[in-house]
């Protein structure tokens, strides 16, 4: 598993354009200071430079945590990509970013995605603003070109304006949808079984929603297929400091921010433990 | 207008460098126990993290004689301008402490020191004194913010059993004691002259304030320890004021914290008689916070010194 070291401060980075994309927002900045070749999984800290806090409840104070969906070279730096969906304060505050605010991150923090297992193909299984880190996963795959086999790209949504995130994937993506607006009405996981049922030699990496999560968990379980997944948790700062983000393994708790947040499948007993997803 | 602090020398104004109970400190800004883990650190950031350490000495997450796994999860929550955490001193214990975790924090630039927890006298009795004979560490921080399973009394929270705790580890330890105060105690001020009566060496305030937030979608209690410590700027005009209270009644040196986010804050805490400072929940927002607040806080008194000069 890969980790690319983030300098020891927060920095600034100056926001290139903010695109709507139906149900969700993309923030693009350009970040002159940090290193150029984050590992897909990643995460940086975002907040607002400006106007943080004084939203709903006169939030946020907090930093969010945000894997990056894209990252690519430009002048200066690297341009990084992140995919965020309105939902709370902090949210909203870097939805309403515009061109040339600045957007304070730190990172990237973590550990990214590990190898494609040897003799096996790459299966990516995404659910709602969980899509993002196997954007930038799937591109590397595909960089990696060579023997490779190029991944299979399975997407579930809620609705069809949540599933336009399913455009950023050059790949043709398959898509399902919870209400069938998009796709066919079906969960994600189903369309991971079909997959395995057809090829079973596999290495799933998810990101999603934890009922997801725990229904790719237990089907890679059950099937003996390699699966890493990168799980959320509430953090307060993304580097080991404040222990709030720890998740339940079978060795204990870990601190999902220092040792994931892509951890192996294998490691969990189960995604929904007691206050997942809070 | 001069900033002001009580650390030998009696002003930080000017020269950046103090002394803390006789332990020479490049600056005076200190992180709050439990706010950054420099070894975890060090694994996101690497050996920049040394070059550009932002502290000037760095406090150790408290130690307890045995692990502890910590709270359960969710440990965390947001409120206006701060955080309510409910962590549950999560550690290695004193073994693995002392085995792991204290050669690696040997390696910071900066001196240590170590806090330590005991739910006895006993307990706390056997923490400081195997501490106190490691020469890595450099002062020693009892946190008393815990119930004394003897007594059933948190021991941080009145003054008789504070000084009960700081009589019995005065004479294991050479190194300066410092007595981590609880602003949830009646009058922190009359626990910290009792600290200092029974030998302590320096106190530091404040920690979190007790706090709790329920989960708006079951009206349950939201964090997995049920209750939590309130920290960040939402209680950093309650730790100016305990600050000020303890200074004025204390002649031992008092570290102050609480919601400390800018230089402007560390210099109200100096001015209120702190010797040194604090930062913590500011890390979380920014890994460099403790630098960037200390430069913020030099400026500051230089400024002010050429104001005085003219």
């Amino acid at each position: 598993m890969a980790r690319t070291l983030a300098p020891p401060e927060r920095r600034v980075a100056r926001v290139s354009g903010v695109e709507r994309l139906g149900a969700y927002h993309v923030v693009t900045a350009l970040d002159e200071s940090g290193p150029v070749e984050p590992q897909p999984g990643q995460f940086y800290m975002l907040s607002a430079e400006h106007g943080w806090g004084g939203g709903a409840d006169e939030r946020p104070y907090l930093p969010r945590a945000f894997s990056y969906a894209r990252a690519r070279p430009a002048q200066g730096g690297v341009s990084l990509s992140f995919l965020l969906e309105a939902v709370g304060p902090g949210t909203e505050r870097l939805s309403e970013l515009r061109p040339d605010d600045g957007l304070a991150l730190v990172g990237p923090l973590g550990i990214g995605f590990g190898a494609v297992r040897a003799g096996t193909r790459p299966l990516l299984a995404g659910g709602g603003v969980g899509v993002a880190p196997l954007l930038c996963l799937g591109e590397a795959l595909l960089a990696a070109g060579g023997d490779a086999r190029p991944p299979t790209v399975l997407l579930g949504f809620r609705s069809a304006g949540h599933a336009q995130a399913a455009a950023l994937f050059g790949e043709e993506p398959q898509v399902v949808t919870d209400d069938g607006s998009v796709g066919r009405q079906a969960l994600v996981t189903e369309l991971l079984a079909a997959e395995l049922d057809n090829e079973p030699a596999a290495t799933v990496f998810a990101c999603g929603p934890p009922p997801m999560l725990e229904a790719v968990r237990a089907l890679c379980s059950e099937r003996d297929v390699g699966c890493e997944l990168a799980l959320e948790s509430g953090m307060a700062c993304g580097f080991g400091a404040c222990f709030g983000c720890v998740v339940p393994t079978r060795r204990g708790y870990i601190r999902l921010c220092l040792e994931g947040p892509v951890v192996d499948a294998a490691a969990l007993e189960s995604v929904l433990f007691e206050g997942a997803g809070h | 207008m001069t900033i002001s602090g009580k650390a030998a020398g009696g002003s930080v104004l000017g020269a950046r460098s103090i002394e803390l109970c006789g332990v020479a400190l490049r600056g005076p800004v200190l992180n709050g126990s439990g706010t950054f883990d420099a070894i975890a650190a060090r694994r996101a950031f690497g050996d920049s993290l040394l070059d550009r350490f932002p502290f000037d000495a760095f406090v150790s997450k408290t130690i307890t004689l045995e692990p502890r796994r910590g709270n359960p999860p969710p440990r965390l929550w947001e409120t206006a301008a701060g955080m309510i955490n409910s962590i549950g001193l999560p550690n290695k214990g004193l073994s693995g402490f002392l085995d792991e975790d204290l050669p690696r924090l040997a390696e910071l630039p900066v001196p240590l020191v170590v806090s330590v927890m005991g739910f006895s006298l006993d307990e706390l009795a056997r923490l400081v004194a195997s501490v106190d004979a490691r020469d890595e560490v450099a002062l020693i921080e009892l946190n008393v913010s815990c119930p004394n399973v003897e007594t059933g009394l948190v021991m941080g929270a009145d003054p008789a059993e504070t000084a009960r705790a700081v009589e019995r580890m005065r004479p294991l330890a050479e190194k300066p004691l410092i007595v981590k105060l609880t602003p949830n105690a009646n009058e922190p001020a009359a626990v910290a002259a009792a600290a200092e009566g029974a030998g302590a060496d320096a106190v530091s305030l404040v920690n979190t304030l007790k706090g709790m937030a329920l989960d708006p979608a079951t009206r349950r209690p939201w964090l997995g320890g049920r209750t939590g410590g309130l920290s960040g700027p939402a209680v950093r005009a309650i730790a100016l004021e305990q600050v000020a209270a303890v200074a004025a009644r204390v002649r031992i040196p008092v570290i102050g914290m609480g919601g400390i986010a800018a230089g402007t804050h560390a210099a109200e805490f100096l001015d209120a008689g702190a010797s040194a400072l604090a930062v913590g929940t500011e890390s979380f927002r920014d890994p460099a916070a403790g630098r960037r607040i200390g430069a913020e806080l030099a400026d500051l008194a230089q400024a002010r010194s050429l104001e005085r000069a003219d």
